[in-house]
């Protein structure tokens, strides 16, 4: 291997080196990142705050909240003595749903009439409320079945219609820790390689290295390769930290082929390398890198599949997203970890990977040597 | 062997309208020490920076070690040393590290650099500091330090641009033995500077004045042969009275202090000494002595600058 290489690759791991704190927080921030969207970010909502206001008092509708909180949807927290009660809950926002059941509820379930019921919900946080509505809606139509049932003295599942069964593949109990650790290895591969690339040259610059470097017979390409290395070095050690707590801690299944995903990673790299090339052309100031690296990971991380599914985004930002490398490698490390499935799955992840890369790359390392002069 | 380590053509350097160096030819023998000295801003960089292979030339030619400047950069970087103005080393690796470092991109291979590293620190003063981060090093030792490194690979023509600004002068004394040495085993040296005292050190040097080569030859020479006007010194006191008395008369071109002496420039100066004694002598200013001498080569490079801005003032 050429020497010149070699002495900045060596350079650049006494730098790391010389800098524990720095290298701390490169191990550090994949563990924090990995517990704070594992736990924080979860989309399983259960045990919403409830307050009941039971006018009716009835064995029928102490049945009814019976079967709201045994459907771990809701918690009944307090009971109030007037509707007006709930609304001040609900405003205070020390409760997400009320239940109102009015009075003459059993009543008009002895006499066969429909009896109604009414459900408050916060709808502030739309997916809190969209979780309630449809629990609401799904608790309340098992209790209408079952009190049926008992006036019929028939099971009416039993009388035809239709049954629904789904199956949840892949994720049967929809954990969101399982979708949330793989998307967390591409978060954690594109931030540390973009931020520290980007960084590692900016700091050549300041210091006024960069300089001497130039009239050295290193070449551009061997100053940016030599620099990087330890970087993605420390990126993969910094995967493989998240494949296992993810598999011991939060209990994500690997199902694929974990060197088929090192493989495919390294293909993600050339991107998130170019971006911080590209940072480090641009920036004057580490401080500057730093801001500029942050903000290549926005995309990343709104547009990028990685927080909200891109099915639900305007056409044109999904447009947008084909831009960004990150939504690739997203598809690829859920995937395999989840489904287990192979290379032949990812074709046209791998195609739009191919061409990111090194068009980012090639632009990048363009302005790079522009950068030198 | 080329007798001749680098020389330049006619070189020129354009940026937008402003002409940084406007059609310098000179040349660096082997052994040589050659001084490249004007004011800030003079273009003793932007040259520099074009036999480097760093800026293109606007036109003009140049070559280094016989190796075109323009189509054989790489040839040329692989063989020069060059210490910036900014002493370039990494604080936070150690003296031999840095050594190492820069060796290593020269493809210097370890042995090879462990010999010549404890070979360079003994001659450069800093041996005994291999282990010392270059943090921790004083201004003299970093100087001292950057240009090990520059030497690591056994350049045969070296490039400093300032090295001595801001180093006390113990450590200027060090560098300039250090040169010497480099010198008579062959190598040549390219230096700039705008210390005056420091381009008495040069084998030869050159003036170099808004981008413009405007005199060149040994010290010696510069202050025979380059100076129209002649300098008469004088021992006086006390001075400031001594100064408003010959600036008053209008005998001499400048009239101006020189340490604890004045230096009275102008032409014909001999027949206006002893007018110039009476004349102090009767305003109660007490000569010691008033004689021509050789004129500093502070004296030349600024009469020489005054000339070449009498010929062609700044237009603006």
């Amino acid at each position: 291997m050429n020497s010149r290489l070699l002495s900045i690759i060596r350079k650049e791991f006494i730098h790391i080196l010389r800098d524990p704190r720095t290298l701390a927080i490169m191990f550090i921030i994949p563990i924090v990142e990995l517990f704070l969207l594992g736990y924080a970010v979860t989309t399983d909502i259960r045990h919403l705050n409830t307050v009941v206001f039971d006018a009716d008092r009835t064995p029928q509708s102490r049945q009814l909240v019976e079967a709201y909180r045994a459907s771990d949807y809701f918690a009944i927290a307090r009971y109030a003595q007037s509707e007006d009660e709930i609304a001040v809950l609900l405003d205070s926002g020390a409760i997400r749903a009320g239940i109102i059941i009015p009075a003459g509820y059993g009543d008009n379930l002895a006499r066969g009439a429909v009896a109604q019921v009414a459900v408050l919900i916060d709808g502030s946080d739309p997916t809190v409320a969209s979780t309630a509505f449809a629990a609401s809606q799904s608790v309340g139509q098992a209790q209408s079945i079952k009190i049926v049932t008992q006036r019929l003295g028939v099971d009416v599942t039993r009388l035809g219609g239709i049954e629904i069964r789904p199956r949840v593949w892949y994720n049967p109990e929809l954990r969101s820790a399982n979708y949330m650790v793989p998307a967390v290895i591409g978060i954690i591969l594109q931030f540390l390689t973009t931020l520290f690339t980007a960084l590692t040259i900016v700091r050549e610059r300041e210091q006024g290295t960069i300089e001497q470097l130039v009239v050295t017979p290193i070449k551009s390409w061997e100053l940016v390769v030599g620099k990087v290395v330890p970087y993605i070095a420390i990126a993969f050690f910094d995967l493989l930290e998240v494949l296992v707590l993810g598999t011991f801690w939060f209990g994500v299944p690997i199902r694929g082929s974990i060197p088929l995903l090192l493989g495919l990673s390294v293909l993600f790299l050339l991107a998130s390398l170019g971006m911080g090339l590209f940072v480090s052309s641009v920036a004057r100031s580490q401080l500057e890198a730093m801001f500029l690296a942050f903000l290549t990971m926005l995309p990343s991380i709104f547009i990028g599949g990685f927080l909200f599914p891109l099915e639900a985004m305007p056409g044109w930002l999904q447009a947008i997203s084909y831009l960004v490398p990150l939504r690739y490698l997203l598809v690829i490390i859920r995937g395999i970890m989840l489904k287990g499935v192979g290379l032949g799955a990812f074709g046209d992840q791998v195609l739009a990977l191919l061409i990111l890369g090194p068009f980012i790359m090639f632009g990048a390392s363009r302005r790079f040597r522009k950068s030198l002069e | 062997m080329n007798a001749i380590a680098l020389s330049t053509e006619h070189i020129s350097k354009h940026f937008d309208h402003f002409v940084a160096v406007d059609h310098v030819s000179f040349s660096v023998r082997r052994g040589e020490i050659y001084g490249l000295l004007g004011p800030n801003g003079a273009g003793k960089t932007t040259t520099i920076r074009m036999l480097l292979g760093l800026l293109t030339p606007t036109s003009g030619k140049g070559a280094v070690l016989g190796f075109d400047i323009v189509k054989q950069a790489e040839a040329i970087r692989q063989r020069v040393g060059y210490v910036s103005q900014k002493f370039s080393l990494y604080p936070d690796l150690t003296v031999a590290e840095n050594f190492n470092f820069y060796g290593g991109v020269y493809g210097v291979s370890r042995a090879a650099l462990a010999e010549r590293r404890a070979d360079i620190f003994r001659t450069i003063g800093l041996s005994g500091q291999d282990q010392e981060r270059v943090s921790a090093l004083a201004g003299g030792s970093r100087q001292r330090l950057a240009l090990a490194c520059a030497l690591a690979h056994e350049p045969e023509l070296l490039f400093l641009d300032e090295p001595t600004a801001g180093v006390d002068p113990i450590s200027r004394r060090g560098l300039w033995d250090l040169l010497y040495a480099l010198a008579a085993r062959g190598a040549s040296v390219l230096v700039t500077t705008h210390y005056m005292d420091e381009a008495e050190n040069c084998h030869r040097l050159a003036f170099i004045y808004r981008g413009r080569l405007v005199a060149e030859g040994t010290p010696q020479e510069m202050k025979t042969q380059q100076m129209v006007a002649q300098v008469v010194e004088i021992d006086c006191e006390p001075l400031d009275a001594a100064l408003t008395v010959l600036r008053a008369a209008r005998w001499f071109d400048e009239v101006a202090l020189y340490g604890a002496l004045i230096h009275a420039i102008g032409q014909n100066v001999a027949e206006k000494i002893s007018p110039a004694r009476a004349l102090l002598q009767s305003k109660g200013v007490a000569v010691k002595s008033a004689q021509v001498i050789l004129p500093s080569l502070e004296d030349v490079f600024i009469a020489r600058l005054r000339s070449v801005d009498v010929d062609d003032p700044i237009s603006e």
